[in-house]
């Protein structure tokens, strides 16, 4: 189904589940019964296939990436894929399990509107459906499938299958997954077979819900944008400066994506850190002059009055009482293979603002299999933990629950430049 | 008041929002420029990142010699248009300097332009190159970043790239050691055409349906240029080909089509069977790792 609509939207979506669960097949299952895998690449597969001594395609091929993890026979990173429907274009982040697993499903998670969980129908709910559920919900995300695979292998009964959606369902309540607002569905399926993920297939009768594409399809990715707070971090700024131009030559214009909310034209606005207020002059993307932006808009804005704005500043709308900060505590993913030391100093990425940091205190670590508080000195890879920050320049923030793109950041080291840390707040100094 | 953007406007979004952070974190990026559909939507992103002020970049092609005349004219002209600086950085002068040395005469010199771009790096100091490579595009670039971190070398290390999370992108790089930036990484082949339809950008004419003196060669169309000769024995056609990539001459393959306009051209790709490198590369289908092993190299 390589479609030509023009209005489609995105959804980007993250498969989980523990090594042979079926994730690859899954989505080779996905990618093939909506046509998005092309002939050469399926000739590939099937010469791989040879190669290892599979007689028929194998599905999972398609989604192998490198040659390093070829030769180990393993994934070892998160890979993107893309396929298209009549209605929709999707994004799957692809996490692979293994020991880098909590690393790599918070990278793919984070830009995530819906997690599909894969649960072996023969084995039931195991430590790691835990830890993929608890990453979930640490992430954020409001969409969660919990794909029971293999149905074939537990001939297709019914009664298994609705045990295994029980125990979960104790199991969601017990760690606070099912809250309002966030959705947990379950369908019964053969990813081999294929039966339940785009076409019904004929063995599972008795589930009357949805496929796996159908809840796909269907999901409401729109976002109430007057209910939820103007967020536009400025990126850039725009100074033309032509003196052959009456027009331009005092001309500036503020550039960045809008996080959350709606501006229109004429609102009464104010930026922070500094305060200033002023309304809004005009709004466009390109030559195209607007009424208003939305979340998820890179716009460029220009104010009727002459304020100082720079990179790194907010715009907010006047009344709002958001004010920067110097200090937060976070949910933090230690990413890195060096850990965390308490006495050095880390940049701290947030927006299109970085500042310096140090470490105030590690309250507690969440142990990834039991779910229990530890009490931590430092942190090592993948090591989930609740850390109080102190900053050097304010930041300017939101908790993470009520806005995901003003609530996250990234931890640098400062002498690598690497990326060692992905952080989620949850309270802010005031 | 619920609402969401199209996919296009997505795409553009965060095309924009990726180009924009290039311009804010890097002191001396460059946009890379080949003439190609891929670089002329990131050209059209960069109008709507930065207009009414000027890119905060200059754009470069790296000419391997071996063009198409069509594309190299039109490569000018749109940069005059825009009225933006253009580097160009020749394999020739490579050559000339000694540090390509290629085997044959007529060898294909897509290997060769990583060795002309890390010059031109180096000579301009530039901290940050923006491509128009999509993940979509082979297997080795599924797990691209969007930030993608060479080392001095201009080598890419699959197991050396920080990991990417949420919109925040870490370009921050020592000297000498460099970015790569993806803006349309999410963007498939399809995407591209609608978004030329969309937004009428000018492509060159080699991209619709045209008549062309090729032969077929195991399995490939091959046109006839003085690059690229007819070899003894082969039958020289006359047919209608349009291409899909356009890239050197002798690694750039057309294919059959009537295709003439961008619409006919979107209609082919929806009922397209073959991914357009398999198809029009004849350079990567030596081995199923050939790309990668090119991008450890410093290609893109
Ligand atoms: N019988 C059966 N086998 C399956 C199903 N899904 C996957 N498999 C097999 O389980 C094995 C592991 O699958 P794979 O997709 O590689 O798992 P991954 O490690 O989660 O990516 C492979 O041999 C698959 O063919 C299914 O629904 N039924």
């Amino acid at each position: 189904m390589n479609d030509t609509n023009k209005n489609n939207t995105v959804l980007r979506f993250l498969t989980c589940g523990s090594v042979d669960d079926g994730k690859s097949t899954l989505i080779g299952r996905l990618l093939f019964d909506t046509k998005t895998i092309l002939t050469d690449t399926l000739s590939q597969i099937e010469k791989s296939s040879k190669k290892r001594g599979m007689s028929a395609i194998d599905l999972s091929l398609i989604t192998d990436g490198l040659q390093a993890e070829r030769e180990q026979g393993i994934t070892i990173d998160v890979a993107y894929r893309y396929f298209s429907t009549g209605t929709r274009k999707y994004i799957i982040a692809d996490a692979p399990g293994h020991e880098q697993y909590t690393r790599n499903m918070v990278t793919a998670a984070s830009t995530s509107q819906l997690a599909i969980i894969l649960i072996d129908a023969r084995k039931g709910i195991l430590t790691q459906t835990k830890r993929h559920s608890f990453l979930t919900k640490l992430v954020g995300i409001k969409h969660i499938v919990i794909a029971v695979n293999k149905m074939d292998l537990i001939e297709y009964d019914q009664e298994k299958y609705q045990s295994i959606c029980d125990d979960y369902k104790i199991f969601a309540s017990a760690i606070q997954l099912d809250q309002p607002g966030t959705k947990i569905q379950f369908i019964p399926m053969s990813a081999l077979n294929g039966d339940m993920i785009v076409d019904r297939g004929s063995m599972i009768d008795w589930y009357k819900g949805p496929t796996l594409l159908e809840v796909l399809e269907n999901l409401d990715t729109r976002e109430d944008i007057k209910e939820s707070a103007l967020r536009l971090p400025i990126q850039y700024v725009c100074r033309p400066r032509d003196s052959d131009n009456k027009e331009l030559h005092d001309f500036r214009a503020f550039m960045g994506r809008i996080e959350s909310g709606l501006l229109q034209v004429n609102d009464k606005i104010k930026v922070l850190p500094s305060n200033q207020e002023s309304t809004i002059k005009e709004i466009r993307i390109g030559d195209k002059i607007l009424k208003k932006g939305i979340f998820e808009e890179s716009v460029t804005v220009s104010l009727h009055d002459e304020i100082d704005v720079s990179r790194g500043d907010m715009l907010v709308h006047a009344h709002d009482e958001l004010r920067s900060t110097k200090g937060f505590t976070a949910k933090v993913c230690w990413l890195s293979e060096t850990n965390l030391s308490t006495n050095r100093t880390y940049l701290i990425m947030h927006t299109s603002r970085t500042s310096k940091a140090k470490i105030a205190s590690i309250n507690s670590k969440i142990n990834i299999n039991s779910l229990a508080l530890e009490e931590a000195n430092d942190l090592k890879t993948n090591d989930i933990a609740d850390v109080t920050f102190k900053l050097a320049q304010p930041l300017i923030v939101d908790k993470y629950a009520n806005n995901r793109g003003t609530g996250a950041f990234i931890i640098i080291d400062e002498s690598t430049f690497h990326t060692v840390g992905a952080g989620m707040i949850e309270s802010i100094d005031k | 008041m619920k609402e969401k953007i199209s996919h296009l406007d997505w795409l553009e979004s965060e095309a924009i929002h990726i180009m924009r952070e290039v311009a804010g974190q890097c002191a001396n990026p460059v946009l890379l420029f080949s003439g190609g559909k891929d670089s002329l939507c990131l050209l059209r992103i960069a109008e709507k990142a930065f207009r009414p002020g000027r890119f905060p970049f200059p754009l470069m092609h790296i000419d391997t010699g071996h063009n198409y005349p069509e594309v190299i004219n039109f490569r000018d002209k749109k940069a005059n248009e825009l009225g933006e600086r253009l580097i160009v950085s020749s394999l020739e002068d490579s050559m000339k300097k000694g540090t390509i040395v290629l085997k044959q005469d007529d060898e294909p010199r897509n290997k060769y332009q990583s060795i002309t771009l890390l010059e031109a790096i180096e000579e301009h100091e530039f901290d940050c190159c923006i491509g128009g490579a999509r993940r979509d595009e082979e297997k080795a670039r599924a797990k691209e970043r969007i930030m993608s971190f060479r080392d001095e070398f201009g080598q890419w290390d699959p197991k050396n790239q920080r990991p990417e999370l949420w919109n925040l992108y870490n370009a921050k790089v020592h000297r000498g050691e460099n970015i790569r930036a993806f803006p349309i990484s999410n963007w498939t082949e399809m995407d591209v055409w609608q978004y030329i339809e969309r937004e009428e950008l000018e492509l060159p004419s080699i991209y619709f349906a045209h008549k062309r003196d090729i032969v077929k060669r195991s399995g490939a169309i091959v046109p006839i240029t003085n690059v690229t000769p007819v070899r003894p024995g082969e039958v020289v056609e006359n047919i209608t080909v349009r291409f899909r990539t356009v890239g050197d001459i002798t690694c750039t393959a057309p294919v059959i089509s009537e295709a003439d306009t961008v619409e006919k051209i979107i209609m082919e790709t929806a009922s397209t069977v073959i991914t357009e490198r398999g198809e029009t590369r004849l350079d990567d289908q030596v081995s199923e790792a050939s790309m990668e092993q090119r991008k450890k190299e410093g290609y893109f």
